[in-house]
This record gives C-alpha cells, structure tokens and sequence, in this order.
C-alpha cells in the first residue's frame, strides 16, 4: 500500500507495519469487525494529497478548555499529525492564529466554502439565561453562534460532558441556564463524547471513525459511541477482583489502598459509569483514576455533578458500626452480596443498555 | 496616519476562554485607551454552595482546564486552612506535600512551554516566512544556540517540506487569516523555520510530561485530588507476607515503574527547557528588544508564594516568595496580610454585579458579595460602554491598588528577596540582550520571566524527587491524614483560604464552612487580577494598563501588537470569571438596556 499518508507517516519514523497495526487497534477498540482495520488504513492511505481534507469547525462555549487541551493530549493520532494529515481544523480558537475581525472570517470562509459537509464540534454548555448574554463571542450570543454553524454542519460533536448533557454549568442550580447541544439542536445527527474531559483517543477515534465512514459510529441512547461506552469501567476495572472477595480499601492509604483493593467504600462510581478509562487508561496508557487510587467520578455520566458526593458511597455493604465490630468476614460477604444485587440491576439495565443511576443502585 | 479609530479584538484567540479587548487609538496609531471585557460567566462558586467542602475541589477544577489541577490544588488547601486554623495540629503528610510540588511544578514547566510555542510563538514568529529558510542555516544556527540532537540540515528540510506541502494544499486551518507578512515580525526566515520546528516538537514533548499528572492524579487533564493529602497510596513496598512481593499492576500506580517514569518525566522537562525554551526565548527576544519599552503594567507586583519545603503555613519555606513589590520598587517587598479585611478586596463598579452596600466600595473575598446585574448591550453588539460596567471580571486590588499576577512578579520578588538562581539567569539574561534593568517591566519582560522561572522549577523538580525517594527508601509512605476526613469531626464553623501561585499568578480560593458544608465560595484567580476593568477610581487593570503603555499600532486592521501584550500575561478567562452569593437568596438579577 502506498499513499501521500503513508509516505508522510515514513518520514516520521512510522512504519506501515506500525500504521497497520493502529488501524487494527482502533478498529477492535471501536468494536468493529476487522475488516475494518483494513478499509480504515486503505481509506486513511488512499486519500490523495490533492484533495481537500474535511472541513472540522470547533466552537467554544461555556467550557474550561479541558476539552481542547484533551485532545493535544492524544498519542495516535497525534494533533499534529491530525492538522497537517487529516482534517483542516479551520476554526479552533485555542489553538489558531487568527484573532478577531480575522478569526471570524475564517469561520465565515470554512462554513461558506465548507456547506453541508464540515464536522461541527462544540465544547461546552450553552446558556439560554439573559437571552444567552452569559456567553459571548464576538457580539453574539453561544445561542446564536451555535444555530448558525449547525445549520450547514454535516454532523455534529458535542464534546465533553457539557456540550453532551450540560455539564458543570448545568449543575445545581444551573445559574446561567445552561443546557446541552442536543436541546438546542433537533435536525442534525450528534455524537456525544462526554467525559470530563473526555479520554485523548476517544475523541480521536471517533473522529478517525468519522473521516474513514462518512458516518457517526453506532451511537447509544444517550448518543454515545458504544464503542467506548458500552461497558462501565467497573466491569473492566484492574480492582474488580478485589470486589468481589469483598476487599475494600478504607481510607487513601492503608494496606488495601497500598495493595489496589477496590475503591467502592471510598465513593467510587465505576458501577455506574460507561466509558473507557479502565481499559485505554490516559496519557499513552500511563495510569487512569483509579490506578491513581481515586475513585471514578462518574463523569461521563448526565448530571454527575448532582450525584450526592464523589465520597460517598454508592450504597454500604454493612452497616459501619457493625462492620468495625466484626471484622472482615462479614465485610466480605456483605461485599459478595452487593455484587450479586448490583450485577442483577446492571445486567438488566445492560440489556437495554440503559445507565444505571446513583439512585437505582441507592434504592 | 490614521484616523482616531476604536478597535475591537473578539475573540481573543490563543488563550483560554473568552475575551474581548476594545481600544481607542490617537491619529498617530497609538492607544489611548483599552479596556478588557470577560465575556463569559458559569457560576460555579454558586453552582458550590452546600456542597461538601471535599467534593468542592472536582468543581474548582473545572473552572480552568488549561491550567487544570491548579483550581483542584487551591481548594484543598482552602479546606485544610479552615481545618489548620481550628485545629493547629492538623497536617499533610510530607511525601503528600512534595508530590503535590511535583504536580504543581509538572504543570508550570508543562503550561509555559505550551504557552511559548503554542499560544504566544506565533505572535513573534511568521509561519510562512519560514518556506523561506535555508535549512541548512537554520541548522547552523540552532547548532550554535544549543546542543539539542534535533538540529540537522535534514530534520530542518524536512519540517519545511512538511509545512510546505501544507501551505501548497491551500486549507490552511489554524494557520488561515493570520497576521503573516506584518513589518511587525521581525526574525529571519531560518529563526522563523527554527521555532515552526521546534512549536511541533513541544506539542509531542508535552503529550509525554503530563504523564507525571496521571502517575499521582489518574489523568491529565483534571487529575484527582483529596483533601488531607494526595490519593494514590505508595504501592513500592506492598508485600502479601514473607517473599510475596505485589506492587506493579496489583498495587497503584504509584510504584517503581511509575516512579521510574516520573524520573523520566523530570529529565524530559529539564531537557527542553534548557536544550529548547531558554535558547529560542533569548533568540527570539533579541529581535524584539523594543518591546522591552512596551507593555508596563504600572510597577506594582504580588505574589502569593508556593512550592513549600515544610507545609503551605510556613511561607518562610517557600520556593517562591510571597510578597508585594510597588512601584517598580524592587529595593523592598511589603508583606501580605490575608485576613486584613482592607488589604485584600474585589470592585465592581465597572463589573456586571452588584453590591447591597454600593457599587463603589471594595469588599473582602470571606465577606464577598455578587449577584449577576448585566447591564451590557443585548446581544449582537459591536461595542460595550466601557464608561458603564463591560465585564463579567470584578476588579481585585491590594490596599486599593491594581497588582499585576505571574510570572513576572514572581521572578522579580524572587530576584528582590535574594534568590541566587534567578538572580543569576535575570542578570544574565539582561547582559546577553544587552537591555537595561527597566525592560523587565515590558512586554518582553513578561515573557522571558515565564522562560526564567520555568528554568528555576524544572531544576528543583529532581531534588524533590530525592526527597520524596528518600522517604519511601526510609519507610514513610504516609500519603493521606485520615484525621478529619469525616465532616462530621470538624468545627460547626470554620473558614480558611487556599493559596497557591498557578502558573498565570497569585491564586486564592476563599471558603466559609457552616456544619461541614460549604456556605460560601470564592475564587480569586490570577487573570482576575490582570484582566479586570477599571476600579471606582478609574485604575486600569494590568491588561489595560499595559495596552496604555506605549503601544503604536502599525494597522489597526491588524493589531498584532495587542496580541503580543496581551498573550504576555497569558490570560485564562474562564478562571477569571467568577460569582458568588453569601446570602443565597436571590441569586441572578437581571438588568438588559
């Protein structure tokens, strides 16, 4: 196979072995058959140089730009190699040299030149408070800037968990009126890539998806690509073993904390949050929250903010005093016990494919 | 010439959030008059209120995902001050203290390096010149500032091959529309090539650094905090008995491979910095010495201080000072008190809020009031009334004065208070641009303290490390004080302040807690101090002032020279906005013309 990206990726010391073996990873990691790794590579090779790559258009609302700074953070694809490779990012106001008069003419030109077929990514909330007067840029309101760049969009990624479902903005009480793309937006297909920030290869993957296809992948019912979102990171979780022999580490540094026992009892939300944190990690595969001895925040998930408290835990396996009283045994078969309710409730949910909330596990 | 002109820069790209900068220039080109407007708001301190003090640094956090962890890192001290002031025993275990100086000095070195090459570089440096360069000058000339491998005629003719080929498809991206071909950039084409090269060669360095962040925090971005110390235990020494070693994969992240690459970390950033950074910094200044003379925010400098050597309530221990320099006085530093309720305070007269007692008078973060009063245009709009109220930024002072935050001040406090390593590097630096003293107090000065002041971190980064391998080699694994995790222990009433020196400045976070929850919250952030409007008095912010100082704008069409000053103080608006409500009652009044 030969092809302006193949020769591009050799100059970087990238071999077509290696290209390869990326395009089969992404494939399996989407959960595709591997036929796909094949029709990815030879789609990303062929692409001539002289056509134009696809039009991409970022806009930012009510955000913290985590999202943006997540993306930077992606090994394969890299930013670099995605910019000067594969999409021509024409609108990104973190990262373009633009400013200004100047800036919002490039937007005008890619979404005139563009019409129909650019990727429109939104991060962050979009609040409807003050007729849309807590966010603006150049003038106008997120509102306004949002409904203009739909309208010739192809698609649409709502990026992060405040453009998917509101997100921080939108928590308790939601003081600006924040709201998600998907409120705003009926007559365009989205994506949501929640998360907080979402995973680095997340967001690439689904854009390689997207580039490759000419289409979104296969969405859940909260829009998300089931590729990434269709299991909770507790089913995969490194710890989940130690959940089930019930061994819970008690505070952020004792024995079990040291040994990597499971986090529930520390407020962990693993249970209850689809994502892929606990299988691709972060940071080139580095670690990941709960690696890091944290519990999972439950990010990825709607309204997380409002969950009831990231220490709290998702329902305890004994009431505490008589836990302290009579030592592990027992700890351990309340632990076991949960498992079998908390596997029920989500094996159920799992067959619709539903999230189980903090509340149905609490009740 | 030019007409008297009004000029408005929105948005303000390559930085975080949303700015707006309007400004007024005389018939010579030269402005008169600026005026710097956050054109977004949240609300998170209101979105925090009765929320659990432990929960509140995840929300803080999120204020800012650029400079993440710096958010996260000043609420948990904020709790732990409201605990340390009831309870003077309460305290962080070391090892937690040093691997937070580690996350903390990870994200300086990491965030100043994106934010020379990628959010400011492109202000000094034309892309499109660089097609120009000979590529085996440019070697000659990055061979002769530096020894880093990276500097052949081949690497060089490749980066422009590649940016060649990109500019010949003819979709320019994040590179369209830009300022290209400005009489204002002044490097030669092979520095012009050198910098494009070395902008992608950081954007692959920083990927790898921030591995540091997700060995202790889980991720980056947003890595994960725990009031009382850091949350991932030490997993080095885990044993299951007598010759049952475990660690590794079983334990946390935190063992000897994550600590190996923690090591690595250090060694990749002290690297860059000196192979990288500091050569291009002094390169790339020595073409701009004019902007020495350009940008003065007026003289008056504040630094909260950081990067304890005991904990964060013995400032004497601090790497970096605390402390007020005045007037571009550097001969004295004035002390901060936080608890004075005249020396620290935020206006609003020119912000979109709204005081019960006036508009007009300052008040104190723990007695700091806010309710949304928007009295701006309804959107669209071309101008704001800049002699009303034009920004979602309140304005802080100190003793009623405009301070500027960052790097700057923290090497000239460091400089003033005797630090030898930067008062080496500033000295040298003077000596190799050959520009007066006066020139920190510029444009100029801003950025290369950011370069100097990376230098400083990443060279203390390893000897931290020892310290932190020195105790575990010792037994102390001690990561978390449990004592006091349960807000139920604590006192019915506590207040506290969390500071720290993020990268962009001195920030404080200030909370109010009433039977373990949190009643009040407020977040004075670093480009709160910058950014902010004018005060009842009419001072200019930072921003404001530093636009006022001699800025001659070559084509108010193209106001590069805007940029330059304001992407010197790299602003970060999503932190800089912020609200609260202490009553919290009434939360949002809404007022539109």
């Amino acid at each position: 196979m030969q092809g302006p990206l193949i020769d591009t990726l050799a100059r970087q010391g990238v071999t077509r072995r290696t290209f390869f073996k990326y395009c089969a990873t992404l494939a399996s990691l989407m959960a595709l058959p591997p036929s796909a790794g094949r029709a990815m590579a030879e789609a990303m090779a062929a692409a001539p140089a002289a056509s134009r790559r696809p039009s991409v258009i970022w806009l930012p609302f009510q955000e913290c730009t985590g999202c943006t700074e997540s993306i930077t953070r992606s090994h394969s694809p890299s930013i670099e190699g995605l910019i000067f490779d594969a999409i021509s990012l024409d609108y990104q106001e973190t990262l373009m040299a633009a400013a200004g008069h100047q800036a919002e003419e490039a937007l005008h030109n890619a979404m005139k030149e563009n019409e129909g077929k650019y990727l429109l990514i939104v991060d962050g909330s979009v609040p409807l408070g003050l007729d849309g007067a807590y966010s603006c840029i150049a003038g106008k309101t997120n509102l306004e800037s949002l409904k203009e760049a739909a309208k010739g969009a192809a698609a649409i990624v709502a990026m992060g968990s405040c453009a998917a479902f509101g997100g921080i903005p939108k928590a308790n009480p939601n003081p600006t009126g924040a709201v998600a793309v998907s409120d705003i937006i009926k007559d365009k297909p989205i994506i949501n890539i929640p998360g907080c920030p979402p995973i680095p290869v997340v967001i690439t993957g689904v854009l390689a998806h997207f580039l490759t296809f000419g289409s979104l992948p296969e969405l859940d019912k909260l829009g998300r690509p089931k590729a990434f979102y269709g299991e909770t990171i507790h089913d995969r979780c490194y710890r989940r073993p130690f959940y089930d022999q019930g061994k819970f580490a008690k505070t952020f540094d004792d024995e079990g904390a040291r040994k990597g026992w499971c986090l529930f009892e520390l407020g962990c939300k693993g249970p209850v949050t689809y994502n892929a944190c606990a299988t691709v990690k972060w940071n080139g595969g580095t670690s990941w929250p709960v690696e890091s001895g944290h519990g999972c925040l439950g990010c990825s998930e709607p309204d997380f903010w409002d969950g009831g408290g990231f220490y709290r835990a998702l329902s305890m396996p004994a009431d505490p005093l008589k836990m302290a009283a009579t030592a592990a045994a027992v700890g351990a078969a309340a632990g076991v016990a949960i498992t079998f309710a908390n596997r029920a409730k989500k094996s159920s949910a799992k067959a619709a494919h539903e999230t189980v909330t903090l509340a149905d596990l609490e009740k | 010439m030019n007409a008297p002109q009004r000029i408005v820069v929105d948005p303000v790209t390559r930085i975080e959030g949303h700015l707006r900068i309007e400004a007024e220039t005389d018939a010579s080109g030269k402005i008169t008059r600026a005026s710097s407007a956050g054109t977004m708001v949240r609300g998170i301190e209101i979105i925090l209120r009765g929320r659990d003090p432990r929960d509140a640094w995840a929300f803080a956090q999120r204020i800012c995902g650029v400079c993440t962890l710096v958010h996260g890192m000043a609420s948990i001290r904020s709790v732990e001050d409201a605990l340390h002031r009831e309870i003077p025993s309460y305290s962080i275990p070391r090892n937690a203290e040093i691997i937070r100086n580690l996350m903390i000095g990870a994200q300086y070195v990491h965030d100043h390096v994106m934010h020379f090459y990628h959010l400011h570089a492109l202000d000094w440096v034309d892309v499109v010149s660089a097609l120009k360069a000979d590529p085996k000058a440019t070697s000659a000339l990055a061979q002769s500032i530096s020894n880093y491998s990276k500097s052949s005629p081949g690497y060089f003719a490749d980066v422009q091959k590649k940016v060649k080929n990109f500019v010949e498809q003819g979709q320019l991206g994040i590179f369209a529309n830009a300022y290209w071909g400005h009489p204002a950039y002044k490097l030669p084409p092979e520095a012009n090539l050198m910098a494009v090269a070395h902008y992608l060669e950081a954007l692959a360095w920083q990927r790898d650094v921030v591995k540091l962040h997700a060995i202790f925090g889980g991720k980056n971005p947003h890595p994960n905090f725990v009031v009382g110390g850091t949350p991932s235990a030490i997993s080095v020494h885990t044993t299951d008995g007598p010759g049952k070693p475990r660690g590794g994969q079983d334990g946390t992240a935190v063992n000897m491979v994550g600590l190996q690459t923690v090591q690595s970390v250090i060694k990749q950033m002290k690297d860059f910095v000196d192979q990288v950074y500091i050569p291009d910094l002094l390169a790339i200044a020595s073409f701009y010495k004019d902007w020495g003379a350009i940008g003065s925010s007026g003289g008056n400098y504040l630094s909260f201080g950081d990067m304890p050597e005991k904990d964060i309530w013995t400032p004497d221990s601090f790497l970096i000072p605390r402390g007020v320099i005045l007037d571009g006085d550097i001969s004295k530093v004035h002390p901060i008190n936080m608890d004075d309720d005249d020396e620290i305070q935020e206006f609003v007269s020119h912000a979109w809020y709204k005081y019960q007692g006036g508009d007009d008078k300052g008040l104190h973060p723990w007695k700091g009031e806010t309710e949304f009063n928007y009295t701006g245009p309804k959107p669209p709009y071309e101008q704001l009334d800049v002699d009303q109220k034009y920004s979602w930024l309140k304005s802080p002072r100190w003793k009623g004065k405009p301070m500027e935050v960052g790097p700057l001040a923290r090497a000239l406090i460091m400089y003033a208070t005797g630090n030898k390593q930067m008062k080496e590097l500033v000295d040298y630096t003077l000596k190799t641009l050959d520009v007066p003293i006066t020139a920190l107090f510029s444009t100029l000065g801003r950025t290369a303290a950011r370069g100097l002041e990376s230098k400083v971190i990443a060279d203390a980064m390893q000897g931290m490390f020892d310290s932190l391998i020195a105790n575990i080699k010792a037994g102390d694994v001690k990561t978390f004080n449990e004592q006091y995790w349960d807000p139920a222990s604590w006192p019915k009433s506590m207040k506290g302040v969390g500071l720290m020196e993020a990268p962009r400045g001195g920030l404080s976070h200030w909370i109010v807690i009433e039977n373990g929850r949190i009643d009040n919250y407020q977040a004075i952030v670093p480009s709160t101090w910058n950014a902010g409007p004018r005060d009842t008095a009419g001072q200019s912010g930072p921003y404001e002032a530093s636009l006022q100082h001699n800025h001659v704008l070559h084509d108010p069409k193209q106001p590069l020279e805007i940029l330059r000053t304001i992407h010197s103080y790299d602003p970060c608006l999503a932190c800089a906005v912020h609200v609260t409500d202490p009553e919290g009652e009434e939360l949002i009044q809404v007022k539109v013309k």
